[in-house]
């Protein structure tokens, strides 16, 4: 295996990080406005996630730095081709961090409404925009042979793209309401219940929709080794699992279950794409691989050292800090604002 | 107008932008950490109270010192896709370790700080808060990192028509690195100094409750800021110099010296014209130049005519001149400031070690509005410092009219920069309305309480 295959892997497990993790805290951002309608109890689902969302960000950001490092083909060619929905994506996470380190600061019912839905803006949009990227990184963009993208933003609202936006919208927010499920008690805790309830079924339609829509119109399933491939059956296995779950009243596991399905879909986006970065719908000669999109040898070989000393602090410190908050909030939970 | 000048005009802003709360943030994580330390040792309740007050100002900076950082890693990509091609190679690797190092770990013990005081045990959060103190300084090491390579490549070849890296170790130990590392960091230090000192003046002014506490966080600040603006101004005269080594031509533009002088006079004063390259109004201190380069009145200081022949003879026909007056001037802003910020902290600390308080209410006044001093000076030493190394963006390797991503629409970028901008004057509008707030509020003001939203906010 050599550092290109590996650095493919490791951008790949920095998705699927990110995904994971921001895709509950995306998700109670979405839920927030509708399941907590008073002060105490927004604040209660904030702070669910408030000591995470910032690390959990960090992963994207990570990713980002990780492909200019080791892909730099890549990460030119996909911010200055997805330039707008990257411009609408910053605008909704710049509002959206600073919402929650704002909203609470002033006492007044007006500044607090504005940021709690600037916090729904800004989880709602990066939500849609996450699945629209990934579903045309597979389909194919027009890249000529310059690796340069020649298509609009428009280009990428194309009808897969579109399911596949929907697709981790919905997923994400069902994802974010089973991660109240753990977090929550009391009231809220039975109005997030009922909401995963009602948000299933048409998570688990579009997710379904996605993958066969993806049979038909990429690649993506020819190129796992087996047709259709063994990860996606069982992210929709997962994905039917939570409702066994929930039915059964475990929420643990149903939460272990979207992650799964999260996991394993973003693993069969990605095993679909490889050994491509990027698949140019006008030629195939002139998708971006991670051969003609790498790095040289030598940066390649220096970030592995670096990630292989690292990561696991990482992975340690961030452990770490989601024991010190396991304990579910309740009404008698001292808020920090 | 052109995508290039729209580009730099965005780096420009948002840069800025973000630099105007970075340095608070690399200098008060540590000023907070010192203060929470002091709390630990001695169990003073005075000090958690401090430490909570700073702290709360600290967090109004902080998210917007991230949300605009997400925007500066993006942005390479976006508008300088060119320039990540060419540099991807060698520059993404800081700014992935910057996000692997430094960004994990501020992110998370930050998290573990606001929301960990009664989940951690004293130590354990006065650990979490120095590891964002770490973690933010690292962060700007490794973007400098970056950055040095654009004044001072090292460690690299060209090959397949990019530059790649050969040598890592380079990197780190490029001289560059560590003249501006150490600015940055003195910067920090001085930047939050001001911002403590500025707000306990003004609770001196208006006799607030907790007067005592206000002067302990005034001491601690004025020689924590001493500290940093007379390394910053020792340091910064060496990097002068190294400056005037590895870049001549940033040192003629920010001394406005057309032709090559020996001995070389310091001007105090210019107004020059640019397309002639004539003074036609100076005022200059006869050898003083040379002494600042030199460290001797004697020897020669090379000018902007005489380095560009240079340069063309080297790199081949072209206008290798920065503009002059614009280097020229934020040069003197920034080192203005600074000498301004050097008296002011030094008297602070004079008088707070001496525990006089008596300031007159007009020197308060200074020592408020003198917060804005250490931004003004930053946001004119970055101008300087990327606008004087022109038409260079990576000095001496590739001009920046290259590096700019050349399938972006100029609409595209023109609608980003409106939208970056509008939103940016939005946000600081907040920041100040909670900034005011809180300083105003004052140290153990109670927190601010929500029975009066307990009653159920609008429907959704």
């Amino acid at each position: 295996m050599d550092l290109n295959i590996i650095w493919f892997i490791l951008i790949a497990v920095l998705f699927i990080g990110f995904f994971f993790l921001e895709g509950f805290d995306y998700g109670v951002g979405i839920l927030l406005p509708f399941i907590a309608k008073d002060d105490k109890s927004r604040r209660q689902v904030i702070n669910t996630i408030g000591p995470h969302w910032d690390g959990n960000e960090v992963w994207l950001i990570t990713a980002g730095g990780a492909s200019f490092a080791a892909f730099p083909h890549w990460y030119a060619t996909m911010f200055s081709g997805f330039y707008l929905a990257l411009v609408i994506m910053l605008l909704a996470l710049i509002g959206r961090g600073v919402a929650f380190e704002y909203r609470s600061k002033h006492d007044s019912q007006s500044w607090r409404n504005m940021w709690d839905w600037v916090i729904f803006i800004g989880s709602f949009i990066p939500a849609l925009l996450w699945g629209v990227a990934l579903a045309n990184l597979i389909r194919g963009v027009p890249i000529d042979a310059e690796m340069n993208y020649t298509g609009s933003f428009f280009t990428l609202l194309n009808p897969f793209g579109l399911i596949g936006g929907l697709t981790t919208l919905f997923i994400f927010t069902f994802h974010g309401g089973l991660f109240l499920g753990l977090k929550l008690s009391g009231d809220l805790l039975s109005k997030v219940k009922a909401a995963n309830n009602k948000i299933w079924l048409p998570a688990t339609i579009i997710l379904f929709a996605f993958v066969i829509y993806g049979y038909f119109d990429t690649d993506m399933f020819s190129s796992l080794g087996v047709n259709p491939g063994v990860e996606p059956i069982f992210a929709g296995i997962s994905i039917l699992a939570v409702k066994l779950f929930l039915y059964k009243k475990r929420d643990g596991w149903a939460f272990v279950m979207s992650s799964l399905a999260i996991v394993l879909s973003t693993i069969t986006v990605f095993m679909g794409l490889f050994p491509r970065v990027m698949v140019s719908s006008l030629n195939p000669d002139w998708s971006l691989t991670i051969y003609n999109a790498s790095s040289t040898p030598y940066t390649l070989e220096i970030m592995s050292w670096v990630a292989l000393i690292f990561v696991p602090f990482v992975l340690g410190y961030q452990a770490w800090s989601y024991w010190v908050f396991r304990k579910r909030i309740t009404d008698k939970t001292e808020l920090e604002y | 107008m052109d995508v290039l000048i729209l580009a730099r005009l965005q780096f420009a802003i948002t840069t800025i932008y973000h630099f105007l709360f970075v340095p608070i943030t690399l200098g008060l994580t540590i000023f907070v950490a010192i203060l929470e330390t002091l709390y630990v040792k001695t169990n003073d309740e005075k000090y958690k109270k401090m430490t909570k007050f700073w702290g709360k100002l600290f967090l109004i900076n902080f998210a917007i010192g991230v949300v605009t950082g997400i925007v500066q890693e993006f942005q390479f990509g976006m508008n300088w896709s060119e320039y990540s091609r060419f540099m991807g190679d060698i520059f993404g690797a800081p700014l992935a370790i910057e996000a692997l190092l430094a960004f994990f770990m501020e992110s998370t013990f930050i998290g573990l700080w606001i929301f960990g005081w009664d989940k951690l045990s004293k130590k354990l959060h006065l650990f979490a808060m120095w590891m964002v103190a770490i973690g933010s300084n690292l962060s700007a090491f490794w973007i400098l990192v970056a950055n040095s390579f654009m004044q001072q490549p090292v460690g690299y070849e060209i090959a397949n028509g990019r530059a790649e890296m050969v040598d890592f170790t380079a990197l780190l130990t490029n001289g560059h690195v560590w003249v501006q590392f150490p600015h940055v960091f003195f910067v920090g230090m001085t930047t939050a100094a001001f911002f403590v000192m500025g707000i306990s003046a003004w609770h001196f002014l208006k006799k607030s409750k907790n007067q005592e506490m206000y002067q302990s966080s005034f001491r601690i600040a004025s020689v924590y800021g001493s500290i940093g603006i007379v390394l910053l101004i020792l340091q910064g005269h060496y990097q002068g110099q190294y400056m005037a080594k590895i870049q001549p031509m940033k040192m003629a533009a920010a001394e406005a010296l057309w032709d090559t002088e020996d001995p070389a006079a310091f001007s105090l004063f210019t107004v020059g014209d640019e397309t002639k390259r004539e003074d036609v109004f100076a005022i200059k201190i006869p050898g003083l130049l040379s002494f600042m380069t030199h460290n001797s009145f004697a020897g020669p200081v090379k000018g902007i005519n005489n380095l560009q022949k240079e340069y063309e003879q080297k790199y081949g026909p072209g206008d290798y001149v920065p503009p002059v007056a614009i280097s020229y001037w934020m040069f003197r802003i920034m080192v203005g400031a600074g000498m301004l910020m050097l008296v002011l902290a030094l008297f602070a600390m004079y008088k707070s070690i001496k525990d006089d308080f008596n300031f007159s209410p007009l020197l308060l006044k200074v020592f408020f509005w003198a917060l804005l001093l250490p931004h003004i000076a930053s946001a004119s030493g970055w101008i300087f410092t990327e606008v004087a190394r022109q038409p260079w963006i990576v000095f001496g390797l590739f001009q920046t009219k290259d590096a700019v991503s050349n399938t972006v629409p100029a609409g595209n970028v023109l609608f980003s920069l409106i939208s970056y901008t509008l939103i940016y004057a939005l946000l600081l509008t907040a920041t100040v309305f909670l900034w005011k707030k809180y300083a105003k509020a004052g140290i153990d003001a109670p927190k601010p309480e929500n029975e009066n939203l307990e009653s159920v906010i609008s429907k959704a």
